[in-house]
């Protein structure tokens, strides 16, 4: 009996933990003001958001029913696919130059594999050979 | 116990409500994007959103197919996003 209640409470509150950052994520994606600021705030959508909900539903599916370990499946597919999925926006984002471009290397003047110097190229021959 | 339930099931309906008018502000997103990485975003939000929303109708009915829907849901999103990405950097999906 107290163990279902603590879990109903449990529920309730992941529930409210969940939607708050779905709604949170969304506001921050409308209202900030440059195209990498506004990659930075959906991933609280998917990652606290929808993983607050999933926890909500995994305790539900054990309090109520006979359980599932489907939510648990959902939640790491989405944890680990929400980097790759933010680093393609990112690569858009500096392809159609809607940000400020990275900055230059240093000392050299290109980057590494661009522009290999002569001697370079020799020792690059002789090890294919 | 029934303390307990009730504010189970008003947490529910208040993460119906606040998942849906996140559904509804990020199309906002989508619509008036300026640039396409803006509205590829706010489309895998969307993706995200609709997840949260089939998980919310699988607590609030207490089956389990729609936990399986989303997994599909989930992996669709992903691809499709990651598809829209590669399709802006190189012009073309699969080389």
């Amino acid at each position: 009996m107290t163990i279902e209640l603590i879990a109903v409470v449990a529920i309730g509150v992941c529930l409210l933990i969940g939607a708050f950052f779905m709604f949170v994520g969304v506001i921050g994606m409308l209202k900030f003001n440059d195209s990498m600021t506004r990659l930075h705030a959906p991933t609280k959508v998917s990652t606290m958001g929808v993983g607050a909900l999933l926890l909500a539903s995994f305790i539900h599916s054990y309090t109520f029913g006979d359980g599932s370990l489907i939510q648990l499946l959902v939640m790491g597919f989405l944890f680990v696919t929400a980097p790759i999925s933010a680093n393609f926006f990112g690569k858009v984002n500096l392809h159609h130059g809607s940000c400020e471009p990275p900055p230059k290397p240093i000392q050299d003047e290109t980057w590494a594999t661009l522009n290999v110097p002569e001697a370079d190229r020799e020792i690059v021959v002789q090890e294919d050979a | 116990m029934s303390l307990a339930t009730d504010f189970m099931d008003i947490a529910l309906m208040i993460a119906f409500v606040a998942v849906a008018l996140a559904q509804l502000l990020s199309m906002i997103r989508v619509v008036i994007g300026p640039n396409t990485g803006d509205r590829i975003l706010a489309l895998d939000t969307m993706v995200v959103n609709a997840i949260g929303l089939i998980v919310l109708l699988g607590i609030s009915q207490g089956t389990r197919i729609y936990f399986e829907a989303a997994m599909i849901i989930a992996m669709l999103g992903f691809v499709s996003s990651v598809a829209y990405a590669r399709f802006i950097l190189r012009g073309d999906i699969i080389e």
